[in-house]
């Protein structure tokens, strides 16, 4: 016990030693998750950011004029063509709309089923396919409800029949349908027509921890962050223990009346005390200074930080036992680290991948612990929602464990 | 105290050792002579446990190691060939974790770092980070570690290598303390004057092999000369193959001006000056050189130490 208890006080002596080491496993996912908290989190209105469309409006008619120009997530710039083109093809405005020349009387007839549907141009650019559904809906609205209100304008709306190309028949028949219109605008106390107008609103209700409890991004940006250097710390593990090899100082470790188990041990100790750690300070800052709370289960959080710990400093061993050389070690590591992060759903959530790959994504520990943390914080959810994650991460701590056992170059200098 | 007997260990189709036998009693300082990859590293590591024989056994004080954890282990000190030391923390912290290892704790700690220290001169430094020591105090603190639990057998991997002649002598000091306290200590070295130096008795290594194994002066009767002549002359000389003919005269080279002539015994000198003179040299000076550990690895291998 003497020699474990050595090995480890001297593990936890050189991090804390390491000025650099504490500030990347510290700092770093702190900045970063309040970076990725404030980003992804809800914001008040006034700081949420508009998207610039620009407008090319060569129709100038009543239907058109003043498109965009009042919805909350939208700044319309009006532009020529030209400049228009070159401003998306720039990467300067997202999205850009054509309304050719006659857009106005074209849709009036077609809302009729007379004569062709005239198109609205979208010039977008690739890189933001997002922001240009978002315009298409919106014009979607705005368009149909100018269109209307001007097409069942009698005087309008006669002028476009007249023009039309419509069976004598189809004519008589709306004609009195706009006898109607007219009578039902000009009717006392009418307002004289607006137009359709979208028969519904929607009521948004963001499902959190609890009714009346807003979605706290934080939780999930600095849970994602803690994972992610949490895995570092692993490779720096690995990468230790291969140095120690290097070094010389495995030898003289295996020269000394010590079983594996406390050689290993004491590193997989170590390095999940650290780990414990840094999910300690990383939330305890999230809580002080984000609000973030433990929502659900404080034993499921604990459960999952310690279990994912485990898995981390597993995770180290398996390197050591994997790698040949610190150097060739280490670029292997960082890669397999950063493809683990990514599939976990620590940058983007998983939900926006392709299907398979979220199937995939069951498979990477990392995501289990992400799912972990996440139903235990914002989610609010109990005990039983950290079980399976628990379990996995300590299946795969088994798992890599001994692997890294098995592996391990026990001779090998 | 240490005894091995008949050490194999191959490594894929590589035989790294083949049938090294070697013992050294209490007080002795025996050297493991050999060039780079001749399996001296590979010995040691089987001699300290960190490497299985493929055949063959270990025995220290008559016990054979048993597993990871044999109690064996705590007689004996190793110190590897490369700085196995953690650059991070002082030299005390360095010291208590290797004593910690073989299971010391509070004052035996304490005095065994104390004792350690004293040994080889780094009490004044106690306190330091490693990566401030030079490589010689290094090399001493490197020393130290395997000193910690006081063992009986120190193996000692190359531990001068890199090292000013001023610390090197401190070690050699350390070394032989060690000795006269009735330790037993093997040595590796690719230095034959180190070997020359501290050795009671000197095994020669190559190619996996031990291929002499006796004390310093028993070596060197193996040489096929016993002196060497080193004649500067005024010019070069021509006629090295008529010199080497010469009664006595074992081997002849020529380095410049310089002859260096490896004879049976001193009385062939003046035959060979009057034989020189006699031929139109004219010598400026003479000296004479006795064989080498250079000298018997030449002879035994057909290589120099530097070549191996």
């Amino acid at each position: 016990m003497t020699a474990f208890l050595a090995l480890v006080r001297k593990d936890l002596r050189i991090f804390f030693g390491d000025g650099r080491a504490v500030i990347m496993a510290f700092a770093a996912p702190i900045l970063i998750g309040s970076f990725f908290g404030y980003v992804f989190g809800p914001k008040p209105v006034k700081e949420q950011s508009r998207v610039r469309v620009l407008v090319v409006d060569e129709d100038r008619s009543e239907v058109t004029r003043g498109l965009l120009a009042n919805e909350a997530t939208v700044e319309a710039v009006p532009t020529e063509l030209a400049a228009a083109r070159e401003a998306v093809r720039k990467g300067k405005a997202p999205v850009a709309i054509v309304v050719p020349k006659g857009f106005g009387e074209a849709a009036g007839q077609a809302l009729f089923g007379a004569g062709k549907r005239p198109e609205i141009g979208v010039l977008f650019d690739p890189s933001h396919g997002v922001e240009a559904s978002m315009v298409k809906g919106l014009l979607t609205g705005q368009v149909m409800q100018a269109v209307t209100r001007t097409g069942f304008k009698p005087d309008a709306a006669r002028r476009a029949m007249d023009t039309a190309a419509m069976a004598p028949g189809d004519k008589a028949a709306l004609g009195r349908l706009l006898e109607s219109v007219e009578a039902f605008q000009t009717r006392p106390g009418s307002s004289g027509g607006g137009g359709l107008s979208v028969p519904f609103g929607m009521t948004d209700e963001a499902v959190t921890a609890g009714t009346g409890v807003a979605y706290n991004a934080y939780a999930h940006s600095f849970g994602g962050m803690a994972i992610q250097f949490m895995l570092f710390m692993g490779i720096d593990v690995g990468i230790g223990m291969l140095l120690l090899r290097q070094r010389g100082l495995w030898r003289r470790f295996r020269a000394a009346p010590l079983s594996k188990s406390v050689l290993l041990g004491s590193r997989a100790v170590s390095a999940m005390l650290v780990g414990m750690l840094i999910l300690a300070v990383v939330f305890g800052f999230a809580f002080v200074a984000f609000d973030v709370r433990i929502s659900g289960s404080l034993l499921g959080f604990v459960g999952v930080c310690a279990a994912f710990s485990l898995m981390t400093a597993a995770y180290g061993m398996l390197i050591a036992a994997i790698g040949k050389t610190p150097e060739a070690a280490r670029g292997v590591a960082i890669l397999a680290t950063l493809l683990m992060v990514m599939l976990s759903g620590a940058w983007v959530p998983s939900f926006l991948f392709p299907r398979w790959m979220q199937g995939v994504t069951m498979a990477v520990p990392a995501r289990w612990a992400m799912d972990g943390l996440d139903a235990m914080t914002w989610r609010g959810l109990g005990i039983e929602e950290a079980v399976l994650p628990i379990l996995v991460l300590l299946g795969s701590a088994v798992l890599f464990g001994g692997v890294a056992v098995w592996r391990f170059r026990w001779e090998g200098e | 105290m240490l005894e091995a007997k008949n050490l194999r260990k191959a490594y894929g189709t590589l035989q790294a050792v083949s049938g090294v036998s070697l013992n050294a009693g209490l007080g002795q300082l025996i050297g493991l002579l050999g060039p780079n990859g001749a399996g001296k590293t590979t010995t040691i590591g089987m001699l300290a446990g960190l490497v299985t024989p493929d055949q063959g056994e270990v025995r220290i004080g008559g016990k054979a190691f048993g597993g990871d954890t044999s109690e064996t282990k705590c007689l004996l000190g190793l110190v590897p060939q490369e700085l196995a030391l953690f650059d991070e923390l002082s030299a005390a912290a360095n010291l208590d974790l290797f004593g910690a290892l073989y299971g010391l704790t509070g004052k035996r700690l304490a005095m065994e770092r104390e004792r350690v220290f004293g040994l080889v001169g780094l009490a004044d430094r106690a306190k330091d980070k490693v990566d401030t020591f030079s490589g010689g105090m290094k090399r001493r603190l490197n020393l130290a570690a395997a000193l910690m639990h006081d063992p009986q057998v120190l193996l000692l991997d190359e531990p001068t290598v890199g090292v000013d002649p001023q610390s090197r002598n401190a070690i050699f000091d350390n070394l032989e303390a060690l000795k006269a306290a009735g330790k037993t200590l093997l040595y590796t070295t690719h230095y034959m004057e180190e070997a020359a130096r501290l050795c009671d008795r000197i095994a020669i290594m190559d190619h996996g092999k031990v291929i002499a194994d006796d004390t310093l002066s028993g070596l060197l009767r193996m040489a096929p000369v016993a002196s060497f002549v080193v004649i500067d002359l005024a010019a070069a000389f021509g006629r090295m193959a008529e010199l080497g003919g010469l009664d006595g005269v074992l081997e002849v080279s020529a380095n410049g001006a310089a002859l260096r002539v490896g004879v049976r015994s001193m009385v062939v000198v003046g035959p060979v000056l009057e034989w020189l003179g006699a031929n139109g040299a004219v010598v400026e000076h003479i000296r004479t050189e006795r064989p080498t550990l250079e000298t018997v690895f030449l002879h035994l291998t057909g290589r120099t130490l530097r070549d191996a």
